[in-house]
Formats: C-alpha cells, sequence, structure tokens
C-alpha cells in the first residue's frame, strides 16, 4: 500500500472525498437474520449462468416435435412464415375483427401498423362479443363482470363516488337536453 | 367445463366452454386444482396486449392432475400431480437447446420475439389458460414438473411463474457480494426478486413501490427497506441520496408497462396509446443505477416501441439483461430452495377465491383493494377430485 489507511474517519471531514464511505457506505446487514443468504452467491450454483446454457439439463427429444394438426385458420407472422409443430387453436379470427387482424398479419411484427390493426381489432371483437352473447338469448350482466360485488364489498366509498360522478353527468346532460329543447 | 372468459377490458366472467382435447400426440389434459392471477394478467385484462381475442381463458400459473395423455407422452402418468411451467416449449429447438425455454421457436406461429404462453393472448400463441377446469397442456413430457410429494400445493403453484420469475430476476442483475439492490414493484415478482436479491449476496435490498400495503409486506417478507415513490420528489435523486451519490448497483424492474409514477409516461403510454404501456420503472432503473452497474427486466413491455432513455444506458456502460422467465431452468434449484426453508412462497398468497368468481377476484387484484397480493383460484372441479382421493386413501 502506497498510503496510510485511516480506518476510524473523522466525520468532520469532507466525505465526499472520503474513498472509505464510497466503499463501505453501505449500511451492514445481518447477514445471519436473512434465512438463506448468500446461498447462491457462488456463480456455479447459478441455474441461469451462462445465460445461454448447452447442453439443456433437462432430458428432452433432440428431434423436431410433430406438426399438430389444423383444424382452424390460424395466422402466420410473415418473421416467421411456416406453421410451428404446435400452436393455439382457441378461438379463431371471426368476423369483422378477423378481418381486420388478417390485414394486420400481412403486415411483419417490426411493423407498427401490425400492432395498431390488433389492438383495432380487439375493440371490435369486444363489440361482436356483445352481439353474440345477445345473439345466444344471454344477456351479459356487465357490472357484474366489472366485480362490481367486489368493489362493494371492499370499496363502498370509490363506488359511491362512481356512482355520484354518474348521476352528475347524467343529471347536466339531461338538463342541457331539455334546455336545447326549449329553445 | 367451468372456464375463465375474456369478454372486454375489464370485464371477465366464469362461463360453460367446451372441455380441451388432445390435439397433438405430446399433448396431455390437466385437471387444474390451483391456478393464481399473475400481475401480467392485468396488462391482458386492462386490454393492453393486442391481440387479445375475447373468449380467450387467461391463466398461465396453474398446478393440477393429469387426467389423459396423448399417444406419444412416455414420462407423464394419468393421476400424476404435476406443476406446469407458464411457456410452453418444446425442448427440441434452437432455442431449447441453450434453456432458454421462455424463447422456444416451435409453439408460437402468431409471433417471433415472444415463444408460447398459457393463456396470453394469440400474440403468445393462442393458447387458453389454466384459470379452468382444463387446460390443454403441450409438450406434457418436457414442460410439465412432478411435484415432490412433500411440497404443499400453494408453494407449488408459485413455482410456475412468479417465484422463478423473481429469482431470474435477481440473477439476471449478476448481484455480487454486498451489491446494493433495488427492485421497482412490490408485486410478488418483486416480492420474490427481493427475496431472491438475499440470495445471491446483496448487502442491501430496496422496494420501490406507491401501495403501503404493498410495502408493509415486502419489508417484512423480504427483509428489505422500502420505499414510497409518492413520497419522494424525484426517483432517481433519492435512490442517489440513499447510496452515497453513486447510484444502486443493481436495478431490476417487476412492473412493466403499466407503471404508475409520471404522467407524461402514463398519459403517452397508458390513455393514448402512443407508446407500448409507460415506460416509468424502466426510466428509473437506468437513472437510479450506478456507472456500470446492471439492469434486470421482467415486467412485461408490449411488442413495440417504448420512449425509454437509451442514451443515459449508453453514457453510463450499464448492462440491460431481460426475458421472459424460463422456468423449467430454474425448479431444480428453486425446489431446494423451498425444501431447505430459504424461501415460504406460500406466504405471499392472501386470497382464495372459487373460480365461479373470477370477476371479484380480477377487480380486487387490479385495483389492489383488500390487501391483495397473491390470488388463488380454485375450480370446483378441485375439491372433487381431493374428495375422491381422500376416500382412496382411508
Ligand atoms: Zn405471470
Ligand atoms: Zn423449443
Amino acid at each position: 500500500m502506497a498510503h496510510d489507511h485511516h480506518h476510524d474517519h473523522d466525520h468532520d471531514h469532507n466525505q465526499g472525498r472520503d474513498l472509505a464511505v464510497f466503499q463501505h457506505g453501505r449500511p451492514p446487514v445481518d447477514r445471519s437474520a436473512i434465512q438463506g443468504w448468500g446461498a447462491d452467491l457462488d456463480r456455479k450454483n447459478r441455474p441461469g449462468v451462462p445465460m445461454e446454457r448447452t447442453p439443456p439439463r433437462i432430458d428432452a427429444p433432440l428431434t423436431q416435435p410433430e406438426q399438430q394438426p389444423q383444424h382452424v385458420e390460424v395466422l402466420l407472422s410473415p418473421e416467421r412464415p411456416h406453421m410451428t409443430p404446435l400452436f393455439g387453436s382457441p378461438n379463431p379470427p371471426r368476423g369483422v375483427s378477423g378481418m381486420v387482424r388478417r390485414a394486420a398479419f400481412k403486415e411483419t411484427e417490426n411493423d407498427i401498423r401490425h400492432w395498431l390493426l390488433l389492438m383495432l381489432a380487439d375493440r371490435i371483437d369486444v363489440v361482436e362479443g356483445l352481439v353474440e352473447d345477445l345473439g345466444r338469448g344471454h344477456v351479459p350482466n356487465i357490472l357484474g363482470e366489472m366485480g362490481i360485488k367486489a368493489e362493494w364489498q371492499h370499496n363502498k366509498r370509490g363506488l359511491a363516488q362512481k356512482v355520484a360522478i354518474g348521476a352528475a353527468v347524467a343529471g347536466i346532460a339531461c338538463y342541457l337536453y331539455q334546455r336545447r329543447d326549449r329553445r | 367445463m367451468l372456464a375463465m372468459n375474456y369478454r372486454g377490458p375489464f370485464r371477465v366472467r366464469a362461463d360453460h366452454k367446451p372441455d380441451p382435447v388432445i390435439e397433438h400426440p405430446g399433448d396431455a389434459i390437466v385437471r387444474v386444482t390451483r391456478s393464481c392471477i399473475c400481475g401480467s394478467d392485468l396488462h391482458l385484462y386492462h386490454g393492453l396486449v393486442p391481440d387479445t381475442r375475447v373468449g380467450t381463458t387467461f391463466g398461465h400459473e396453474f398446478v393440477g392432475i393429469v387426467e389423459e395423455v396423448g399417444s406419444q407422452v412416455t414420462k407423464l402418468k394419468v393421476g400424476d400431480h404435476v406443476l406446469v411451467p407458464f411457456n410452453v416449449f418444446c425442448g427440441s429447438c434452437f432455442f431449447c437447446q441453450k434453456e432458454l425455454y421462455g424463447n422456444c421457436h416451435n409453439t408460437n406461429p402468431q409471433a417471433s420475439a415472444v415463444g408460447g404462453i398459457y393463456g396470453y393472448s394469440h400474440t403468445a400463441g393462442g393458447f387458453d389458460g389454466g384459470q379452468a377446469e382444463f387446460v390443454r397442456v403441450p409438450m406434457a413430457d418436457v414442460g410439465p414438473t412432478v411435484i415432490p410429494a412433500d411440497m404443499d400445493e400453494d408453494d407449488a403453484v408459485l413455482l410456475t411463474d412468479a417465484l422463478p420469475t423473481g429469482y431470474q430476476a435477481a440473477e439476471m442483475g449478476d448481484i455480487s457480494e454486498g451489491d446494493t439492490v433495488v427492485v421497482f414493484g412490490a408485486g410478488p415478482v418483486g416480492i420474490f426478486a427481493a427475496k431472491s436479491a438475499w440470495l445471491f449476496g446483496a448487502g442491501r435490498v430496496i422496494v420501490v413501490d406507491h401501495v403501503d400495503y404493498r410495502l408493509d409486506f415486502v419489508r417484512r417478507y423480504a427483509q428489505c427497506e422500502v420505499v414510497n415513490f409518492r413520497e419522494v420528489d424525484d426517483m432517481a435523486l433519492h435512490i442517489k441520496k440513499m447510496t452515497d451519490w453513486l447510484g444502486a448497483d443493481v436495478c431490476i424492474d417487476a412492473v412493466g408497462c403499466e407503471a404508475a409514477g409520471s404522467a407524461a409516461q402514463t398519459i403517452t403510454g397508458v390513455h393514448l396509446m402512443m407508446q407500448a404501456g409507460s415506460a416509468t420503472a424502466l426510466h428509473w432503473c437506468i437513472n437510479s443505477v450506478r456507472k456500470g452497474g446492471n439492469v434486470s427486466i421482467v415486467g412485461v413491455y408490449g411488442p413495440t416501441f417504448n420512449a425509454i432513455p437509451i442514451g443515459n444506458a449508453l453514457n453510463k456502460g450499464l448492462t440491460l439483461r431481460m426475458n421472459q422467465a424460463s422456468v423449467k431452468r430454474h425448479l431444480p434449484r428453486l425446489i431446494e430452495h423451498i425444501q431447505a426453508g430459504r424461501i415460504d412462497p406460500k406466504q405471499i398468497i392472501t386470497h382464495r377465491v372459487p373460480l365461479e368468481e373470477v370477476s371479484d377476484a380480477y377487480h380486487i387484484f387490479s385495483s389492489k383493494l383488500d390487501d391483495c397480493i397473491k390470488t388463488v383460484l380454485i375450480p370446483p372441479s378441485a375439491n372433487q377430485v381431493r374428495a375422491i382421493e381422500s376416500t382412496a386413501n382411508h
């Protein structure tokens, strides 16, 4: 060591320049009080080191999985244009939202239009979902689906506020509408 | 079967749907006994993930009993009690061969950036999830892990995503002995990231959130310091002050695309959707970490595109690491940690709700009501199975 260390710091001394503060400025932690402290400190024990580990530790087949038979329409990303051996089959594209989704998949994932069209399709799908519910004679309990029971149990004040705001908005709208009629 | 059914933003319900069937000889059908609602399900619930189709069943955290197996399944048997990692993966593709199970190339034809995930939109493969009585599990010999006989089912269900994701977050931070680690987000993943940081030898762990009950919980559970960012003027400045003006050694983003805390980010990202969600937590990570430090990201972001301070990251010489967790890679070690008593995951479960009440369960978690940390959904058939087992055993 080329210079002396002062281990007991003089606290009037400019702390910003004291290298010891930088190195030891962390408040001491009672490591023995923490269950398992340092159990994975040794990098050899870390299951993700290195991040890409070859060969894998699981016993998996080295062959490409067999192709899953396809009975429904599945849209393909232009950035990976072959059907994958495995895919999810529920909720194939349908109706107007489906047309928008097909258009979205003409664009790559790198193209913002792909994602914006999908978001648009999702909104259309919500309306189609309502129509579908009504079509099979089911009037959806929208407030129930939004968890109004839980809101009532755990957030009465918040619910009252929302109802009050809703009533006020409806009241003002009514008032403006009537005033317009009177003219 | 009864299953959660997405009807649009903020609207979900329990509905009767057709039972799933074997579609590939490697498939299994699993009778779900427990599933969780994950923080990242909220991004779906709020309608922020593209290609989330009405009628979808969410749920990528579940455990259950193997009900049926396809003709090619050799290792898994009917009756096995399994936990199913949230990734749908094949084990054989280029990426799986590198243990990047979260990046499998064989399970999602609809996007190249992300692998298959149960119940996580068609962007993640269009698979139905486990918030249901039954679920189709592809590559049944590869994905599911048989739950050790002495393990609590509630611990097992947290091994499917929340714990491995928190653990991988800490690991990607490449923590050295004595490091100061700051975790943004005190949800289940942030809680487990903080807990795991100690395993990797952290000297100091600080968790940042804006909900007091979550901060109280994580302080007790992970024995860490906490900061409520609503009480702080500037987050990066505050972390600098706490660390002798150096910044933290490691910052972890366990929040993702719906971060609160910056009006500009919330308006452009969440309300106007001019970017793929608000990147506030990521800004805070990059700006709070010390020069040469590590930033680890596990919070979910949308596919395209976010305004992030990459110039600061460059100038500070940061290492950024991020991924969906490759759950299967971490399971053996995490099972050891649980068995050795180093982590007790089930303590974070605050709510057990019948699947029939899924609408309320989502609302409670989304609105952070009733001091909710983690919700487990229990399908009606889960109880039947237990009844059958107990009559068989006695
Ligand atoms: Zn999750
Ligand atoms: Zn793969």
